[in-house]
């Protein structure tokens, strides 16, 4: 049985916090984290801030479902994936995922999936404010292809 | 009702974030919904028309022709770009 803990927030996270929540069972072998970060820049353009937009109801239930997609796919004793949304600027955390398991490549591949499926299944929306004007962050084809590799 | 969403740069493109039909107004099925969607002028119907455009049914996202009943929740919205 996987420990899944979702959560959509506005406010910060502690990433030794959640990694201690993922340690917190003797039959653990390995914890991998990720801790997605807002860069100055996105496309050679500077960027001032990022203002994050969600469905709310929907967010949830989508990481839910790509959380026990992942524990099906690996055997995994817990899962945390926490994404913040409003306003966020550069060097702000933005989104973490966590996984615990027996042994690290379970935790790593699980990690690496629900980051793919998260940047192209979970409705998040990116507006970057710039020195040109406010502009919507547009879909990546690298991102796409990441996930594809997984349906292979 | 039925409700009817748009997210980030549809709802500003549109300039509307949710449209509730009665049950006079409901279509059967989503591809239906699009065509009466696309009739509402020249942005709505550069997004119903675009491939990229995604539809979740009741919070779930779907890409097929699905059929549609008073009290169903659908969204229209862009590629999303979280992480």
């Amino acid at each position: 049985m996987t420990a899944v803990y979702i959560s959509v927030q506005n406010e910060d996270f502690d990433s030794a916090q959640e990694q201690a929540r993922l340690s917190d069972n003797a039959a653990v072998g390995g914890v991998v984290t990720f801790t997605g970060l807002v860069r100055d820049n996105n496309l050679d353009n500077q960027v001032n801030g990022l203002y994050l937009e969600h469905y709310p109801g929907m967010t949830e239930s989508a990481l839910q479902a790509i959380a026990e997609e992942a524990s099906e796919r690996w055997s995994l004793y817990g899962v945390s994936v926490i994404h913040r949304v409003g306003q966020l600027h550069p060097t702000d955390r933005i989104v973490f995922v966590g996984t615990a398991s027996a042994h690290r490549q379970d935790a790593f591949a699980a990690c690496d999936f629900i980051m793919d499926y998260l940047k192209t299944r979970a409705p998040f929306w990116k507006k970057e404010t710039t020195p040109g004007g406010d502009r919507w962050v547009e879909e990546r084809q690298s991102d796409k292809d990441a996930a594809q590799r997984w349906e292979d | 009702m039925m409700k009817v969403l748009f997210f980030a740069s549809y709802r500003e493109q549109l300039n509307c974030n949710e449209l509730a039909l009665p049950p006079e107004e409901q279509p059967a099925n989503l591809s239906a919904l699009r065509q009466q969607l696309s009739e509402k002028g020249d942005d709505w119907r550069e997004i119903m028309e675009d491939r990229r455009t995604l539809v979740a049914l009741n919070q779930t996202m779907t890409r097929h022709d699905a059929e549609l009943k008073d009290g169903d929740e659908v969204a229209f919205f862009p590629p999303v770009t979280g992480g």
